[in-house]
């Protein structure tokens, strides 16, 4: 079978519309459904770990839930194989819920009326000294759209001052210019997540009506800017709920397998955002919603696609699936999160982005991985990488 | 005669060196190090906090036991891995360094310009530098040259597992080294240690093998044996291996009889 890995083109956007990645996917979906158990059985006959768009398209398909402990086994193996028996620990922290986009499923739209918080720096960083003292050392900061507030110079200064505390610093706030990554990676910033949330064209346009991130192009090819700027992690994601989770999971893969070739030194990682309840946002207003089995195959045949790439889980997710799907591929998640801004240190009662499902400490999450038989890393990056 | 190991005018008596990286605790990665033998532990900066000496995996490593051999993993050009170096020297007060430039974060296979540049900025500031290198016989000498005091080729990508795809390249190293070679990444399984030693290298390092399997203690163990076996071996001038056996002489016979 031709797939999209063979197209010669060098852009996204045409590697996803020539592919038909972007659109209705009846074909893509008639395709997952013709494929045989002897598809899936050649697919895993391949050395784990190597991506190939036919290779992904039979891990998917219904063919091979049957295949799913054979396919859990191959993820636990190779993960340990090339991660070692460790997870590694991070957490968010929530700097605005200002909002200039509509996002239908997201707490924090523009439209949502709820309570607004903005944390100064002196505010971001009382909550980071209580991150800090929690141990952790790996930092995401988090903003919704909030471009008068939450700037690349806001960010610079917050950066500048939390790098004496933190060996790597995130960030996961709105799509930005080839010149503000720049700045930002400048000022000690060296990863970027950033969810194109779904690669359907025409569900992208429905879910975002209004706003600078209703330009599906412009957020498409902002990865393409954070790897010319230098930035060594990279996150991708997609929204599960919002469409069919396997051909938004074939995309995904299309999209990191275009990054990797492209931008050789740059890290992709995945997560798995799957649709929580929010202020006035009910899961069950979703079509396509994820079951617990289909969030552990995608991150199954996403491991065996991609043996190296971080896959990062949120406690968006609840602790005994948490602690389950730890070993199937998890490299890296978060713990204790709260994900309003001042929710560690209760400077403000803000709306939650999300509920949290998993609500552990991070002390609890860390003996859970000891007795697993996992060592939790809280360190794996040094200031020195970027600063004398 | 005692068979040392010597780099940098330092002798060990191990020649297994062990990575700190991939273990389910510290605690198991401190038994496995015992139970290796090893006398040189290799630390990624990125990995612990270098200025602190209650750091949970640097208070696991006995260091009036152990040579610890910092090393520069993840950086990704040679200004990274020379800042990372004088950090690390300001901290400890070591100056050696295992240079690692992987700007490659899949493969994590060394570039070799940025490493040789890297090894002559630090041979010239006083480090003792142990460069971790594609086997490419050229470059060897290139580090050789600017002085540093081992090279380190790998036997496959780093935790592989595959063993000794690079033979016929890391026999020429062996062959044209004036300093020790050291055997880095790939070596799955004690045998490929082992096989390493038979051909000659100086000491191989080892880091996923035994962290990565079920039993991280008797895989330490295990390898201890082999690299000793292998260099025993080595020593020990291995009889010529043939393709067939050769009982007879059919193409000289003739001339047994000519007197």
């Amino acid at each position: 079978m031709i797939g999209p890995q063979l197209h010669s083109a060098f852009d996204i956007k045409v590697i996803l519309a020539e592919n038909r990645l972007d659109d209705g996917c009846e074909y893509w979906l008639g395709q997952i459904e013709k494929t045989k158990p002897a598809d899936v059985e050649r697919a895993l006959s391949m050395p784990a770990g190597h991506y190939s768009f036919e290779k992904l398209l039979a891990l998917v398909s219904p063919a091979a839930t049957d295949y799913l402990e054979d396919m859990a086994r191959q993820a636990h193996q190779l993960t340990i194989q090339r991660f070692g028996k460790t997870i590694k620990l991070y957490a968010p922290l929530y700097l605005s819920n200002y909002c200039i986009n509509s996002c239908r499923y997201c707490g924090f739209n523009k439209d949502a009326d709820t309570q607004r918080t903005r944390l100064t720096i002196e505010q971001a960083l009382a909550e980071a000294d209580i991150l800090a003292a929690a141990g952790f050392a790996d930092i995401l900061l988090v903003s919704s759209e909030d471009t008068k507030f939450v700037t690349v110079d806001y960010l610079t200064e917050l950066a500048g001052k939390l790098r004496g505390k933190f060996s790597s610093i995130a960030i996961e706030i709105y799509q930005m210019t080839a010149a503000q990554y720049a700045q930002l990676f400048k000022a000690g910033i060296e990863g970027v997540t950033l969810y194109q949330e779904t690669y359907n064209r025409a569900a992208y346009s429905y879910y975002h009506p209004a706003g600078p991130k209703a330009d599906y192009d412009d957020r498409l090819e902002a990865p393409d800017r954070q790897a010319r700027a230098g930035m060594r992690e990279i996150g991708l994601g997609a929204l599960l709920g919002l469409t069919d989770w396997r051909i938004e999971t074939l995309a995904l893969a299309e999209h990191a397998h275009y990054l990797m070739k492209r931008y050789w030194k740059s890290h992709i990682s995945f997560s798995f955002p799957r649709l929580r309840p929010a202020f006035e946002v009910r899961p069950e207003q979703f079509k396509h919603v994820v079951s617990n089995a289909d969030l552990a195959r995608m991150i199954i045949a996403l491991r065996l696609c991609f043996a190296d790439a971080g896959l990062i889980l949120s406690t968006r997710e609840g602790a005994d699936l948490r602690d389950h799907l730890i070993k199937l591929g998890i490299t890296k998640m978060s713990a204790g999160s709260k994900t309003n801004p001042g929710g560690y240190s209760r400077c403000s009662d803000a709306v939650e982005q999300f509920q949290v499902d998993d609500t552990r400490s991070p002390a609890q999450i860390a003996e859970m991985l000891k007795s697993a038989g996992l060592e939790p890393v809280w360190k794996d990056w040094d200031k020195a990488f970027i600063e004398d | 005669m005692t068979d040392e190991l010597i780099i940098a005018d330092r002798k060990f008596g191990s020649r297994l060196l062990v990575g700190t990286g991939k273990f389910s605790s510290s605690q198991v990665m401190a038994e496995a190090i015992a139970a290796s033998g090893t006398e040189i532990v290799t630390v990624a900066l990125r990995r612990v906090d270098i200025e602190n000496e209650n750091d949970d995996m640097l208070a696991a490593i006995d260091r009036d036991k152990f040579l610890l051999l910092p090393n520069t993993s993840g950086a990704r050009d040679a200004d990274e891995a020379v800042r990372l170096s004088k950090l690390a020297r300001a901290a400890t007060g070591i100056n050696w360094v295992k240079l690692e430039v992987t700007p490659d974060p899949y493969y994590l296979l060394p570039d070799p310009i940025e490493t040789l540049k890297a090894a002559e900025i630090l041979v010239s500031e006083g480090f003792v530098v142990l460069p971790y290198i594609n086997a490419d016989p050229v470059l060897a000498k290139r580090l050789e040259d600017a002085g540093t005091a081992t090279v380190m080729p790998l036997a496959s990508p780093i935790g592989s597992n595959q063993g000794l795809k690079t033979r016929a390249a890391i026999e020429i190293i062996i062959e044209q080294a004036n300093v020790p070679v050291v055997v880095d990444a790939g070596l799955g399984r004690p045998s490929h240690a082992a096989d390493a030693m038979e051909m000659g290298a100086d000491a191989v390092l080892v880091n996923t093998a035994i962290a990565t399997a079920a039993e991280s203690t008797k895989m330490a163990q295990a390898f201890k044996l082999a690299v000793e076996a292998g260099r025993t071996a080595f020593l020990s001038g291995p009889a010529a291996a043939s393709p067939a056996a050769s009982a007879s002489s059919p193409l000289t016979g003739f001339l047994r009889d000519d007197k």
